[in-house]
């Protein structure tokens, strides 16, 4: 057994009954090849899984003084914010560290759809990254009802009432998610128990992430495959050191936030108790909700806003099969690449058209920006793919980043 | 050779050890859906929630023109005491073109008192229109202003996303100025 890195007798001893230095080698150590060219676009993925132990570690002594009572849940808030030993930087770092979580996530999204990063051999690695994202939603939703003010209440009214749309069974369906009639003190103890729970069945599907991306490896800025070790570097120290610098810039951001603007990405509306009797006049979901409750917004039917919203992310699923181009990266596609912007900044609209109340132009604008949603996936990636030149891709990423000599040399 | 068969099997190829498999297999299934139920079902509502079922209210102190909202099962429920005018209303847009189609004296037992539970068909939020500061959207009923639901004087949907009319909870006159909902 020569493992680079079992140095010491101890070590040894573990290593030949579990090895697991030669497993978290293999991972994150010498012995993984990682595409040289690696760019910052990819630090996004271990922030990600920085954020996630962050909102673990807080929330869990959040919950040493949270009380998941109807009548005592704000009070408790309070009090973690009044009373508890720095409590008000714990509560703000989980409050910031869920919008810094979802900034990430987005990030690491686009990153993947611009480098085509769902493609062949990755679908599934892209499948659990979408399933990451549900989970998250769900959790950061059922984290926002805990506080119970007004926001809290009547997010959870207007987003559970959605479940009233199925045919049939939705009035029994939303009762059974209640406890009860309406959203009140048996769905606050719920939805804590479940805030709980889904952080750790998100870190299970994070796991099966990794491993996925452990056997497809990573894709790079240039979308061609590894051809040689020459294309690769040893993940430890090269993109070990670089994820630190990533990790750095993620901490100062959510330094500033915490603690120069911790209530701006909130709504004032959820430091009022919540009161079944009187909704807010103008309701709406944390921010990185925006986009997907503009689509809702869209249509003026029940059901068809919210089947419309559920594929909004469903349709992600079926991308690597939509997209028809042979070439991975958009840096080679001339006409998919300006598509590509066009869906950040119509994704961008969406979540300003989210912030607005539904009337007047902000109808017509949430309608056109819908339909292009769909229309990117439905149309532009089969279409595009199909009838556009790519420009030449390198021999491989060593000749391209090295230039041609060098490579040819070490082959 | 002495142990050609270890299931003591047959010749058409089914053993008791297969039996066994099945039975087992099913014995579980079935054991495992028993323990499920209860699992679902805890999270429907419990006794205490289903008892809090009716609520009394005295009307005479609501005048022509004024509304009250009570709380009913956790959801508020609107009393509205309709004006000669808003009852003449509700009544010849029964024959306007109606999303949720129904009569006006279908929803009402008594024409002046509208009583209805006050959540939006949408999603749930609480309609405007019981002070007489809110706006009462274009119908002069009620307005939900979480994505613009417009209500008339008999509280049917006309605009907007909802679906359907605000309902009508089950109450009974106990007298002429108490009703009891629920
Ligand atoms: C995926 C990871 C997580 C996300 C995205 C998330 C998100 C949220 C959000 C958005 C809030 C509302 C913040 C506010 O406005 O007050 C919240 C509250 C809360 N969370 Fe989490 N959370 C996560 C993990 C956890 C974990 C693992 C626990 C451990 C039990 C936890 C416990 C709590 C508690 C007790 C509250 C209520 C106190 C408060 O409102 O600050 N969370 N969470
Ligand atoms: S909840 Fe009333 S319009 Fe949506």
């Amino acid at each position: 057994m020569s493992n680079p890195g079992v140095t010491t007798q101890v070590m040894q001893w573990v290593e030949t009954r579990l090895p697991i230095f030669s497993f978290i080698n293999h991972s994150v150590g010498t012995e993984y090849p990682t595409p040289r060219n690696l760019n910052y676009w990819w630090s996004l993925g271990s922030i990600a899984g920085v954020a996630l132990v962050l909102q673990i570690v807080t929330g869990i002594v959040l919950a040493m003084h949270y009380v998941p009572h109807a009548d005592m849940a704000f009070d408790s808030v309070e009090h973690i914010m009044r009373d508890v030993n720095y409590g008000w930087m714990l509560r703000y770092m989980h409050a910031n560290g869920a919008s810094l979580f979802f900034v990430a996530v987005y990030i690491h999204m686009f990153r993947g759809l611009y480098f085509g990063s769902y493609k062949a051999p990755r679908e599934l690695l892209w499948w659990f990254g979408i399933l990451i994202f549900l989970a998250m939603m769900a959790t950061a939703f059922m984290g926002y009802v805990l506080p119970w003010g007004q926001m809290s209440f009547w997010g959870a009214t207007v987003i559970t009432n959605m479940f009233t749309a199925i045919p049939v069974v939705g009035e029994a369906v939303t009762t059974w998610l209640w406890g009860g009639y309406s959203v009140a003190g048996p769905t606050l103890q719920r939805f804590f128990s479940l805030h709980y729970l889904l952080p750790f069945v998100i870190f299970a599907l994070m796991f099966l992430h990794l491993w996925a991306l452990h056997t497809s490896k990573s894709n790079n800025p240039l979308g061609i495959d590894v051809k040689s070790e020459k294309d690769t570097l040893p993940f430890h120290p090269y993109f070990t050191t670089k994820d630190l610098v990533g990790f750095g810039v993620f901490f100062v951001i959510l330094a500033y936030w915490v603690f120069f603007n911790p209530n701006y990405m909130g709504h004032p509306d959820n430091y009022i108790p919540a009161n079944p009797l009187v909704t807010p006049p103008h309701i709406v979901p944390e921010w990185y909700f925006l986009p997907f409750y503009a689509i809702l917004r869209a249509v003026p039917d029940k059901l068809g806003g919210v089947v419309l919203m559920l594929g909004a992310i469903l349709i992600l699923f079926v991308i690597p099969w939509l997209d028809t181009s042979r070439v991975r990266s958009a840096t080679f596609r001339p006409v998919y690449k300006g598509f590509f912007w066009i869906f950040v900044v119509n994704g961008l609209v969406l979540g300003w058209i989210g912030a607005n109340p539904p009337e007047g132009a902000y109808i017509i604008i949430g309608r056109i920006a819908t339909a292009y949603y769909f229309a990117h996936f439905i149309l532009v990636m089969p279409i595009v793919g199909w009838f556009e030149k790519p420009k030449p891709l390198p021999d491989s990423i060593a000749a391209a980043v090295l230039g041609d000599d060098s490579a040819k040399e070490a082959n | 050779m002495t142990t050609t068969t270890p299931e003591g099997g047959h010749e058409d190829g089914a053993t008791r050890r297969d039996f066994l498999y099945i039975a087992t297999g099913a014995m579980s299934v079935v054991g495992a859906g028993l323990f499920v139920w209860p699992l679902v079902d805890q999270m429907n509502p419990s006794a205490d929630v289903l008892a809090l079922a009716s609520t009394e209210l005295d009307l005479s102190a609501i005048e022509e023109g004024q509304a009250v909202t009570v709380m009913w099962r956790g959801k508020p429920v609107f009393v509205r005491h309709r004006t000669a005018e808003e009852i003449a209303t509700a009544k010849t847009d029964d024959s306007a073109a109606l999303p949720d189609i129904a009569l006006d004296s279908d929803r009402v037992q008594k024409a002046e008192w509208l009583i209805l539970i006050g959540v939006c068909t949408h999603l749930g939020c609480v309609p405007l229109g019981q002070k007489s500061t809110e706006v009462k959207g274009e119908y002069g009923g009620w307005f939900c202003p979480c994505h613009g639901s417009h209500y008339d004087t008999s509280g049917r949907i006309r605009k907007g996303p909802a679906p359907k009319n605000l309902g009508v909870p089950p109450y009974v006159f106990l007298d002429d100025s108490h009703i009891r909902i629920g």
